[in-house]
């Protein structure tokens, strides 16, 4: 395995929390595993986004330049980066607020799902469950973990936040 | 036969190299005074300065160090961070202290680091030969003001004890000078208080010492005792301008 | 962990007393980490006012026997050269973080490789060196932080962390080993300023008036410094045997090398890699042995050419030299550098 995955959107939507997520999900599992936030002129224009490496091998550069899967939260990102996503590759899009993906991308109403479970900042949660149920990168069990994990000390997120996770594994 | 008069131990026997008449070696022999009567000698640092004093080490017997040019503020709080339960002291002039480090002095008093510094004003640039000072009175030749000081093209005289005062980590400012043994005997007590509001946790503590440069004022000692008297302290009032020894640092 | 906080967990393992900061990206998690865990652990936090106060209040700690550190990015650390002279000048160990962005001027806040002159060739003013490690993972940013304390103490010289942006900011696992948790040893400091009680007063001072007395301080530290370099030099070589090209690059470059040289040699092709780990001092030898085995040796640095002239002088002529830059800001892409290879 060597998935490079970009996570965009913005300020405010968790991007950093599910690479943070994913990146600590592959360390439980004894992955190599690298996240890397970007940080530049476009976090003050409002978006956010960061890399994520999990691979069976060591990692070189843990920036990416051509990410195997995409997951975008929002419109901007979502035009932003998918000129850079491999050919053939995997792409997650938040459907609620973006709407110029093609067909074949797997599209996940997460904002409007995350309103239903009670905290629209869990849409990122929502992608997690439904990027988990398709690629299979791990199991459903230890991702539910490592949000247990995380948010031991922050109960009230971490309902709301299971919730919604395992809302996205059954979509 | 009873003796009455002798080097303090926290003096080395040595003699010292600055110009006839000049301030430095009254200041460094009061410093050295205070230490021995605060039975601090074993347990002080001392920080000298970029400028004529840098010498200074040569003549105290105690641990001393130097620092670059007006940053003898931020080593003392370096080491008085690290040794709580020593004295540490910096001696800077005018130069060091009110133009290339304002940022470390202002900061340090600002922070009410419990430390004391001796700033000694001789209104010049003494060590690289007389030129303008931030503390050069208006009208006063330097090298680099040879038709005096001008308030439109070199701005004016930097009064620090006035600027400092404002601060609220600020223990204790005053301004002296050691143009007369009166004086001397004043600046005396005022360095040893600065010493003991240290001792006792108070915080900031700087006492400024009017001092003279007759090599560079071009002047005889005796004119330039008489020209702190009678011009230089007209800028420079003498006075205390802050003493809050109450506060006491947690 | 990210590799801004390894380097405070490596630096709280080692016994860092004191930490003097200032504000600058891409370094911020260093003195916001500090700020707590010194302050947990009864130690020294300060948040400088300037990178200048910073340096000297190391200088103020690292004279009075403690363990000190600073940390800052490429700006903030031409500032504190001055300190760093005189550091170097007095002979006071600390332990000085660069997390490289890019330049000239403000440049902007991604990683970068520019300062590798600066680092290694003294920086400020007058004839000195640091040694200066550069870590390529998160791992190494513990593991060389924790090592660069004691070799500042064991030679009494400031130790630089030469990292940059991307290393400080990306986060993997580190498996940290448990015996490094142990402070080490202290090492006896018959030099520090804490009180004369019981013993003749000290001075530690940069300025050497004395006739002859600067010359022969000089001289004393060149012998230091030949001493480093005979038994400090650390690099890692991957198949410096068998390579007809051999890759030599530092810190984040060196990682993305490590990859694209898997992947050629996967491929059939003969490629090395040679990662300085110390860039001063420089593996000047083990590059000239394999320049002596290799029919060409490429350079990868993310700058427009720093370490390659390092490498020409250790390589004198052996094989040729190519170079590969990606200027400040940049980053250049494992494909990049497997196509500039096949090149060759």
């Amino acid at each position: 395995m060597y998935e490079k995955i970009i996570i965009a959107g913005s300020g405010g939507q968790g991007i950093m929390f599910l690479g943070n997520l994913l990146c600590n999900v592959a360390a439980s599992l004894n992955k190599y595993t690298t996240f890397f936030p970007s940080y530049g002129a476009e976090i003050r224009g409002g978006t956010a986004n960061c890399s994520v490496i999990i691979a069976d091998d060591e990692i070189g550069s843990p920036v990416i330049a051509e990410p195997s899967i995409l997951i975008v939260m929002n419109e901007q990102s979502y035009n932003r980066f998918l000129p850079k996503l491999k050919k053939g590759g995997l792409l997650f899009v938040n459907s609620s607020l973006v709407f110029s993906a093609p067909p074949d991308a797997v599209q996940i109403p997460a904002t409007e799902i995350a309103l239903q479970v009670g905290d629209v900042r869990a849409a990122n949660m929502v992608m997690l469950g439904k990027f988990i149920k398709d690629t299979k990168v791990f199991p459903v069990a230890a991702v539910n973990d490592v949000i247990k994990k995380v948010l031991e000390n922050k109960k009230n997120l971490l309902e709301v936040n299971l919730f919604a996770f395992m809302r996205g594994t059954k979509l | 036969m009873k003796k009455v008069f002798s080097k303090p131990e926290s003096l080395q026997d040595k003699n010292n190299s600055y110009c006839p008449g000049c301030g430095h070696g009254t200041i460094h022999r009061i410093i050295a005074e205070v230490i021995d009567e605060l039975g601090v000698r074993e347990k002080t640092i001392g920080i000298a300065p970029v400028g004529c004093a840098v010498f200074a080490y040569y003549y105290w017997n105690f641990d001393v160090t130097e620092a670059a040019h007006g940053r003898p503020p931020a080593v003392a709080t370096g080491i008085k961070r690290c040794l709580s339960d020593r004295v540490v002291f910096t001696y800077q002039g005018d130069g060091d202290l009110a133009a290339i480090g304002t940022a470390e002095i202002i900061h340090a008093a600002n922070r009410g680091e419990n430390i004391t510094t001796i700033f000694v004003n001789n209104a010049n640039y003494g060590m690289t030969g007389g030129q303008m000072a931030p503390t050069t009175i208006l009208g006063q030749k330097t090298t680099t003001t040879p038709n005096g000081r001008d308030a439109k093209r070199d701005g004016y005289p930097l009064k620090v004890c006035e600027l400092l005062s404002s601060l609220d980590g600020v223990c204790y400012i005053e301004r002296v000078s050691v143009s007369t043994p009166k004086n001397v005997l004043r600046t005396k007590k005022a360095i040893k208080k600065a010493f003991e509001n240290q001792l006792n946790n108070c915080g900031f503590s700087l006492v400024e010492v009017l001092s003279q440069c007759p090599t560079d004022w071009q002047m005889t000692p005796v004119e330039s005792v008489k020209w702190v008297d009678e011009v230089l302290s007209k800028t420079f009032p003498l006075g205390v301008y802050k003493e809050n020894t109450e506060q006491t640092r947690k | 962990m990210k590799g801004n906080i390894a380097v405070c967990e490596g630096a709280i393992a080692a016994g860092c007393t004191t930490y003097f900061g200032y504000p600058i990206t891409p370094q911020n998690e260093i003195p916001a980490y500090m700020s707590k865990k010194m302050v947990e652990l009864g130690r020294v936090f300060v948040q400088a006012e300037s990178e200048l106060a910073a340096i000297n209040m190391v200088f103020g700690a690292a004279v009075s026997g403690s363990r000190a550190m600073t940390s800052s990015s490429s700006p903030g650390i031409s500032l504190k050269q001055e300190g760093i002279s005189y550091l170097a000048g007095a002979e006071l160990p600390c332990v000085i973080v660069n997390v490289q962005r890019g330049g000239p001027g403000l440049g902007n806040i991604s990683g970068s490789q520019a300062d590798y002159f600066q680092a290694t060739k003294g920086g400020g003013h007058g004839d000195y060196r640091l040694i200066v490690l550069a870590p390529y993972s998160v791992k190494e940013m513990y593991d060389l932080t924790f090592l660069a304390f004691d070799l500042a103490d064991n030679y009494r010289i400031p130790v630089m962390i030469l990292t940059d942006g991307i290393v400080g900011q990306m986060m993997e696992p580190v498996e940290i080993n448990p015996e490094f948790r142990v402070q080490s040893s202290e090492i006896k400091k018959d030099w520090k300023l804490d009180g004369c009680k019981g013993r003749e007063p000290r001075l530690m001072r940069s300025l050497i008036m004395e006739e002859g007395g600067l010359e022969k301080h000089n001289w004393h530290l060149k012998k230091k410094y030949d001493g480093i370099k005979k038994t400090e030099i650390r690099c890692e070589a991957n198949f410096p045997d068998s390579a007809e090209i051999t890759v030599v690059a530092f810190g984040i470059a060196a990682r993305i090398c490590k990859s694209a040289v898997k992947k050629l040699r996967q491929e059939g092709l003969k490629v090395g890699l040679m990662r300085p780990v110390t860039l001063w001092p420089f593996p000047e030898k083990a590059i000239s042995d394999i320049a002596a085995k290799s029919k060409k040796i490429l350079v990868a640095e993310m700058n427009m050419g720093q370490m390659v002239e390092d490498v020409k002088l250790a390589v004198n002529g052996k094989c040729p030299v190519e170079f590969l830059g990606a200027p400040g800001g940049a980053v250049f892409s494992e494909d990049e550098i497997i196509a500039k290879i096949k090149k060759l």
